[in-house]
């Protein structure tokens, strides 16, 4: 067997080899900012003949996903890689490609949406595939991009899952962004990642028909089946993040990523790569009497549902920090968080570092230390969207029941 | 469990394990009758005139729903004959409209439902 | 390539009690397709009649394996799936089947794209000249004069020239067929299967709901079509153009049968008036002179 090498490289550059790794056969893909260095990678691997896979070169994200899907549904693991504008003139065929119950693996560098245009982080994006059937994931570094797309591989392919899956790297912050990243030896991933399993494949002979009419009863029982595979995906991930630490020396069996939880009064509880600069916001806090930890969403979708209330339902507050607003309402996350908490905590979200506005820890530190100074004087509060911005508090709809500045 | 290989991909690794795994799955098989007996919708019936046919299959080539089969050497003059089945014929006329000896009528098909009532045979 | 109807395959490639209208042409249309390709196709469908004609599940009502995929998708799905049946060594034709909506306009940038990238499939687009499956809306394929539900005064543009369109991507088949002539389509499918690369062939499909005419006639409106010039059979092998019968000997104008004839049988055209039909006339003219043209330039007139 040979031996992992450390390598530094950009997220995008980690990606890419994450699927040359895991053998992928057919990338279908389409330019956009911050995601194409990893579309330019894995064309550059199959042109030095280090990755034997086929590259189309679509006209169109909407085709890039159809095309990766027609490989997958012909029975070969097919990838593709996206971005902001580019994922939503996918967004039809996400629906489709998760309805039609085929294992395909997207990376999905996170990006505001325009107008103007912005190429900068936001969670506008991901966040919009939260009902589609995908899996989806959230890196926080670039180790964890690889080892995430790799595990996808494994987890989309299980036949307790049989549905797609993202994952997610923060645009510039990770995908251009160069850090040390362990690379595997071949060998051991083909251990790890057994052979392609899918639930059918389209190929001549049985003449059978994929998405023709049904009766609304069946509809929704695909959609039942659908969620049941959600369900099943909490257990299948936990158990190839732990068979990953075996093969690789890195535990991923937890979908929700605790830093500091079990003591902590207050959680700081977010996804994506500002979380790590939450950790020592986290620590600076705790520097200054206030016992914080953070809770990291490392999946998105399964929800993870018992991991989150295990960690955060007994807690005085729950800040939650949002790359991204439901314009009209607050952060996902928040909502997402408040529910599964039945806002039992505190609640406060912060939307915050939208289009890309620089969040450093000093910044977390900042509005943490705010919302715990609400807590502290008003007892519990329910505040859906504090808006962080430049260094300020703005109240926002829906407007707090405490005066927030 | 099924393995779907062929020579070529067994040679270069490139398998898809196909397991359905007791999911429900989008998926339909061929057969007829997937929108029912459409014989239902028939307002008109084709009935071939065997002493007229002279089994060019023009009718079987034509028909749209594909329920005319032809039957080898069973016309009068020992041509092939077209047999139509009318459980699911939809009545279109396609095959009468085409044939070059107009050895197919179209009836009104009510003169057959009176007909099959009298015999107490609901099926139209 | 000659075609003797009675040795065609006597498997169904389209299953009675499927879903298609009485006198449908695409079904029809369908049968052909088996009956050229047999049991090596793939067929990728975009929503459209097709998505419709396939019944309810559990069933199905086409003889060969179905990818039913979203609108705009057709050309880019295929070329993924092509792409994986070759790379596992099955042997496979994929075919798109795809409506004139479908192809014209939603599907058209994924359709040149492929074309572009020479992508190995058969692209069938099946021309019934209007959104028939949503309730006859006009298209980029409806021609001039005719009446939708979207042009209730009858369209004021003239159909886009898609055989031509494609036919400037420079890839190795193009060919324009009817579903009034079965050993044609059949023969071009045939061809079309034996060649490698991007191959596209035009169904002109007569669609008795939408056109209003008689069931009955769908066959006999697409011969119409064909024998008044109106719809032109052709292909372009390695871009060199050729007429096929009957509308190789209806170049000169005298032999072709009236205009009329085709139209009056339509309510779609029912309101013509006669500048109408002129301009109907016009437009037939000028796709005459291209294809003469294009012959003369090769030396073939």
């Amino acid at each position: 067997m040979g031996m992992p090498k450390l390598l530094a490289m950009r997220g995008n550059e980690a990606v890419a080899y994450a699927a040359k790794y895991a053998r992928v056969e057919v990338v279908a893909a389409y330019p956009i900012t911050p995601q194409t260095i990893i579309v330019e990678k894995i064309d550059e691997l199959i042109s030095k003949g280090e990755m034997d896979a086929e590259m189309i070169h679509v006209e169109s994200e909407h085709s890039a996903l159809a095309a990766t899907y027609g490989a997958a549904i012909g029975g070969v693991r097919a990838f593709t890689a996206t971005s902001s504008h580019g994922l939503m003139y996918m967004y039809e065929v996400l629906w489709w490609t998760a309805g039609s119950r085929i294992p395909v693996v997207m990376a999905v560098v996170t990006r505001a949406m325009g107008p103007p245009w912005n190429i900068h982080v936001s969670h506008e994006d991901i966040l919009a595939t939260r009902d589609t059937g995908w899996l989806v994931s959230m890196a926080e570094n670039n180790q964890e991009a690889f080892d995430l797309t790799l595990q996808m591989f494994r987890i989309t392919e299980d036949p307790r899952v049989y549905l797609p899956g993202i994952v997610g790297l923060d645009g510039f912050i990770l995908s251009h962004t160069v850090e040390p990243v362990e690379l595997p030896d071949q060998e051991t991933v083909d251990e790890f990642l057994p052979p392609r399993r899918q639930p059918y494949v389209m190929e001549p002979g049985e003449p059978k028909a994929m998405g023709n009419l049904v009766p609304d009863e069946y509809f929704e029982e695909l959609r039942m089946d659908m969620q049941q595979s959600m369900e099943n995906a909490v257990k299948v991930i936990r158990e190839v993040g732990k068979e990953y630490a075996k093969y690789f020396g890195r535990d991923y069996s937890d979908l929700v990523e605790c830093y500091k939880c079990s003591d902590a009064d207050y959680i700081v509880a977010g996804t994506g790569s500002w979380m790590g600069d939450a950790k020592i916001a986290a620590d600076k806090l705790r520097e200054k009497g206030y016992r914080v930890g953070v809770m990291r969403l490392r999946w998105i979708r399964p929800f993870p549902w018992s991991d989150v209330r295990e960690a955060a339902m007994s807690k005085r507050a729950v800040i939650v920090m949002d790359r991204s607003l439901s314009t009209g309402h607050a952060g996902p996350l928040f909502l997402e968080l408040s529910s599964a908490l039945e806002a039992k905590p505190s609640m406060i979200g912060v939307p915050a570092g939208i289009g890309g506005v620089d969040i450093s820890y000093e910044d977390i530190e900042r509005f943490t230390e705010k919302a715990i100074q609400l807590v502290e004087e008003h007892g519990r509060v329910y505040i859906p969207a504090m808006w962080y911005h430049l260094g300020k508090i703005f109240p926002t709809y829906p407007s707090s029941h405490v005066k927030l500045d | 469990m099924a393995v779907s290989e062929s020579e070529e991909s067994r040679k270069r690794g490139v398998v898809a394990v196909v397991e359905p795994a007791g999911h429900k799955l989008p998926l339909s098989m061929a057969g007829p009758g997937a929108m029912g007996k459409t014989g239902y919708w028939r307002t008109q019936r084709p009935v071939v005139n065997t002493e007229k046919c002279t089994g060019c299959y023009l009718c079987w080539l034509y028909c749209p729903d594909n329920v005319i089969e032809m039957v080898p050497g069973k016309g009068p003059r020992g041509q092939d004959i077209p047999v139509i089945d009318y459980d699911y014929c939809k009545g279109c006329g396609v095959c009468a409209a085409v044939c070059p000896v107009k050895a197919i009528d179209m009836v009104d098909e009510s003169k057959f439902l009176a007909k099959e009532k009298e015999e107490g045979d609901g099926n139209a | 390539m000659a075609v003797n109807i009675k040795k065609l395959p006597k498997k169904p490639y389209v299953m009675p009690g499927h879903a298609a209208c009485p006198g449908c042409p695409e079904s029809m249309g369908f049968k052909y397709l088996g009956m050229a390709l047999g049991d090596k196709a793939v067929v990728v469908i975009p929503a459209g009649c097709s998505s419709v004609i396939q019944g309810l599940w559990p069933r199905q009502g086409f003889g060969l394996p179905i990818l039913n995929i979203v609108f705009a998708a057709a050309a880019s799905t295929a070329s993924g799936l092509a792409r994986a049946l070759k790379r596992r060594g099955v042997d496979a034709q994929v075919v798109v089947w795809a409506g004139d909506g479908g192809t014209a306009d939603i599907g058209f940038q994924a359709l040149s794209a492929a074309a572009e990238r020479g992508e190995d499939i058969i692209y069938i687009c099946v021309d019934n000249e209007a959104y028939m499956n949503t309730g006859i809306q006009r298209s980029g394929l409806t021609p001039y004069g005719a009446w939708t539900t979207t042009t209730h005064t009858g369209k004021r543009q003239f159909k886009k020239p898609l055989p031509q369109i494609v036919a400037a991507h420079r890839v190795p088949y193009v060919a324009t067929t009817s579903v009034g002539y079965p050993w044609d389509f059949i023969a071009k499918l045939k061809k079309a299967a034996s060649i490698r690369g991007f191959k596209y062939i035009h169904l002109h499909a007569p669609c008795p709901v939408g056109w209003r005419f008689d069931p009955s006639l769908t066959a006999k409106i697409a011969q119409l079509a064909v024998e008044t010039g109106a719809w032109i059979l052709y292909e372009y092998e390695n871009g060199k153009l050729r007429l096929n019968p009957p509308s190789n000997r209806l170049i000169d104008p005298e032999k072709r049968k009236p205009v009329e004839e085709y139209l009056k049988l339509q309510g779609r055209f029912r309101h013509l008036k006669p500048e109408d039909v002129e301009m109907i006339k016009k437009e037939i003219e000028t796709n005459w002179e291209e294809i003469t043209r294009a012959l003369k330039i090769q030396g073939d007139l």
